[in-house]
């Protein structure tokens, strides 16, 4: 027998409503800037009860704040997950779920295909608290498979890689990750929660860095870490953290609080509390601002991209192009799966003569700018190699998918004509 | 905390402190396919308020194991013997929907177990539409849905949430994705059900608090109101929030249980 689900609101008004009423107060319609380090305690029993986590409530930003809960309320929704925590940058959001989840001793499996800076953060700086990363091809199943070990507490990829355009395969990994107990976290910052909800294809967790497509306009620094609530952390047996009692919370056993949002409390409680890696609320607004239109910007964002990729793929200067939405990508298939509205606004290209015609392309374009972020509202242009991901060896680049003449393109909204126009005369130039 | 109720194990939640028999008991019974967290908002408090406080999880609920009761009156006497067990003459009781009702039968049914009565998200009766029984007797995501979306106010995805950082309605669909095969129908089922003699509400002799949610699309507060003045002497306060009043107004529904259990004999 068929069962129809009530109605739940669109994403698109998600987008713009979840997680806020009109001020209480004032009536204000947009998101008020809470800007204030502490917040009145009634009385001294409300004050004990805040702190002991017996009621619900803002005491300091470092914790909550009102403006920062309706970000993290927004993308709870946006994703589908449980309860989410936004961060001081992407980064910190990546830092605040492996410390969570593990301590000295704990182990990670990542796809090798990741933001420079998570690849450094997994493979030079976690292990001096003693946390390894095995890096595994992000499309090899097996794999992943053969690196779990009995202190892995973690699976983590990101949905398209970057700069390699890569697709990761969450239906795969996260059901490897379910038959092991293992909870996975994807980094989804390149999709958004407009292209696909990692969380409804396997994945436990989300983060993004709320500085690229969701702020989308390039003038904040942000992350957010999303917890999906399916997780099972008492049965899978590898999470003393959120199953067992905390010493430093009163013997709170996060589970038994809550087991649906186990992980966040924890996340909150100990990681906001302690590492200090919060939001402010100028930031939180701002990256609100850019949410509002997120199901308007990301479908331009993604059809000048296919412009941009079916422009590259016939030119004479450019050796390969990828993009998911190029046929001749290994991920073609999968993408249009997973991500039928567009596998993201980034794309990477090889250009004919290596090195040398990379730097002359990148110092002809005049409209992209050449410079290290993604998802801005202008297209930005940069050579992984020598700067993203500069601390990676050969070996690791290859790996990575980035060679010496990969030019990574991230796509914003100007005229896609404008903007092949730029391309056209700086690859002309590269030939030079 | 892990108890023998009727012969099996079953856990209940302390509110974060070692259970001390000395003080004056609460007993928190969560409404269908649930668990204790349920009541995550009133349970800790309580406890570090001189309450001795019992959140237990209902027979095949949360991490207790065992097949879920079909009736009111069978949860009754599992929540009558589960205090026996306990070596508790005497509590106060609260429950939220299906709780409510269990609740309400524990007190009709074993007078002198209960010291007072809180009722949240209440109606009787506590009839289910077919549509909503059927998708539960199926396990479908749709009974889980309808329960989220239905058991909160309806603009509760859109507004700003008692909890910060919480998705009230994702929280509650998670954990109702986690109730094993039939759990969720036979709570259901059990509210569709339960038709009591109305007659037996006016021997109620304990103090009686009915607390309703203005928004609330499952128990219309207008039935919370009909109960609280068909009981003598019970009490009636309504909250801003929709049936799943314990998350979506935590602090006001703590007043009410707090004014509920103040100065009333243990």
């Amino acid at each position: 027998m068929e069962h129809s689900s009530p109605k739940s609101p669109h994403p698109d008004t998600l987008a713009v409503h979840a997680g806020q009423s009109p001020d209480p107060t004032t009536g204000a319609r947009a998101v008020p800037i809470y800007q204030s380090a502490g917040f009145v305690l009634p009385d001294t029993d409300t004050a004990a009860a805040l702190f002991n986590m017996e009621i619900p409530g803002h005491v300091y930003s470092r914790l909550s704040n009102p403006t920062v809960a309706v970000f993290e309320e927004r993308m709870a929704a946006l994703e589908g997950g449980a309860a989410a925590l936004a961060t001081a940058s992407g980064q910190a959001a990546l830092v605040l779920a492996v410390l969570t989840l593990m301590g000295k001793g704990g182990h990670v499996v990542a796809s090798a295909s990741l933001y420079g800076g998570s690849h450094n953060l997994l493979a030079y700086t976690l292990p001096r608290l003693g946390i390894e990363t095995t890096f595994v091809p992000a499309r090899d199943p097996g794999a992943w498979h053969e690196a779990i070990r009995p202190e892995t507490r973690l699976l983590f990829g990101e949905t398209v890689g970057n700069p390699s355009v890569d697709v990761l395969d969450v239906p795969t990994i996260g059901a490897i990750a379910r038959e092991h107990g293992i909870a996975f976290l994807v980094d989804a910052t390149v999709t958004t929660p407009y292209l696909g909800r990692a969380l409804d294809m396997g994945a436990h967790l989300v983060m993004h860095s709320a500085t690229k497509f969701l702020s989308g306009h390039g003038t904040v620094i942000g992350g957010v870490l999303v917890d999906g609530g399916r997780f099972d952390w008492d049965a899978s047996g590898r999470y003393p953290t959120l199953a067992e009692p905390y010493e430093g919370f009163h013997g709170m056993v996060f589970t038994e609080e809550s087991p649906v949002t186990a992980f966040a409390l924890r996340a909150r409680r100990e990681g906001l509390r302690d590492f200090g890696a919060c939001l402010a609320p100028m930031s939180a607004f701002q990256i609100l601002q850019g949410i509002e239109t997120l199901p308007l910007r990301m479908p331009r964002h993604v059809a000048t991209t296919r412009a941009v990729a079916a422009f590259l793929a016939g030119h004479p200067a450019v050796e390969r192009v990828h993009h998911p939405d190029v046929p001749t990508h290994p991920d073609h298939g999968l993408a249009k799966r997973l991500y039928p509205l567009g596998a993201s606004a980034i794309l990477s290209f090889e250009i004919a003569g290596g090195r040398d015609a990379g730097r002359k392309l990148i110092e002809s374009l005049s409209l992209f700018s050449h410079l290290a972020n993604i998802g801005d509202a202008k297209s930005l242009v940069i050579h992984p190699a020598s700067t993203t991901h500069f601390r990676m060896d050969e070996q690791a680049l290859a790996k990575a998918g980035i060679g010496a003449g990969t030019v990574r393109l991230s796509i914003g909204l100007e005229h896609p004509d404008d903007l092949l126009e730029d391309l056209s005369r700086a690859l002309r130039a590269s030939r030079k | 905390m892990r108890i023998i109720a009727q012969g099996y194990p079953a856990y209940a939640f302390t509110g974060g402190v070692p259970w001390d028999a000395t003080l004056p008991a609460v007993l928190l019974l969560h409404g269908a396919a649930m668990d204790h967290s349920a009541w995550q908002w009133q349970s800790r408090y309580l406890a570090h308020h001189g309450f001795a406080v019992i959140a237990p999880d209902l027979p095949g609920h949360g991490r207790s194991p065992g097949a879920p009761r079909e009736t009111v009156e069978g949860l009754a006497d599992w929540a009558a013997d589960l205090l026996a067990a306990l070596g508790r003459e005497r509590a106060f009781v609260a429950g939220h929907s299906l709780g409510s009702l269990v609740a309400l039968e524990l007190a009709m049914r074993h007078p002198g177990r209960v010291s007072g009565l809180v009722l949240a998200g209440t109606s009787v009766p506590m009839p289910v539409g077919e549509a909503f029984l059927a998708a539960a007797k199926d396990d479908s995501p749709a009974a889980h849905a309808m329960q989220s979306i239905w058991g909160h106010a309806r603009l509760s995805p859109l507004a700003a949430s008692a909890v910060p950082g919480a998705s009230l309605v994702n929280a509650s669909r998670r954990l109702l994705e986690r109730a094993t095969s039939g759990v969720q129908h036979a709570g259901l089922a059990a509210c569709n059900d339960w038709a009591p003699d109305p007659s037996r509400l006016d021997a109620l002799a304990v103090p009686v608090t009915v607390i309703a949610g203005r928004y609330d699309q499952m128990t219309p507060p207008r039935a919370g109101e009909a109960l609280a003045k068909r009981i003598p002497g019970a009490r009636f306060v309504l909250v801003d929030a929709g049936h799943t009043m314990l998350s979506e107004a935590p602090r006001e529904v703590l007043a009410a249980m707090r004014a509920a259990f103040a100065g009333a004999p243990a």
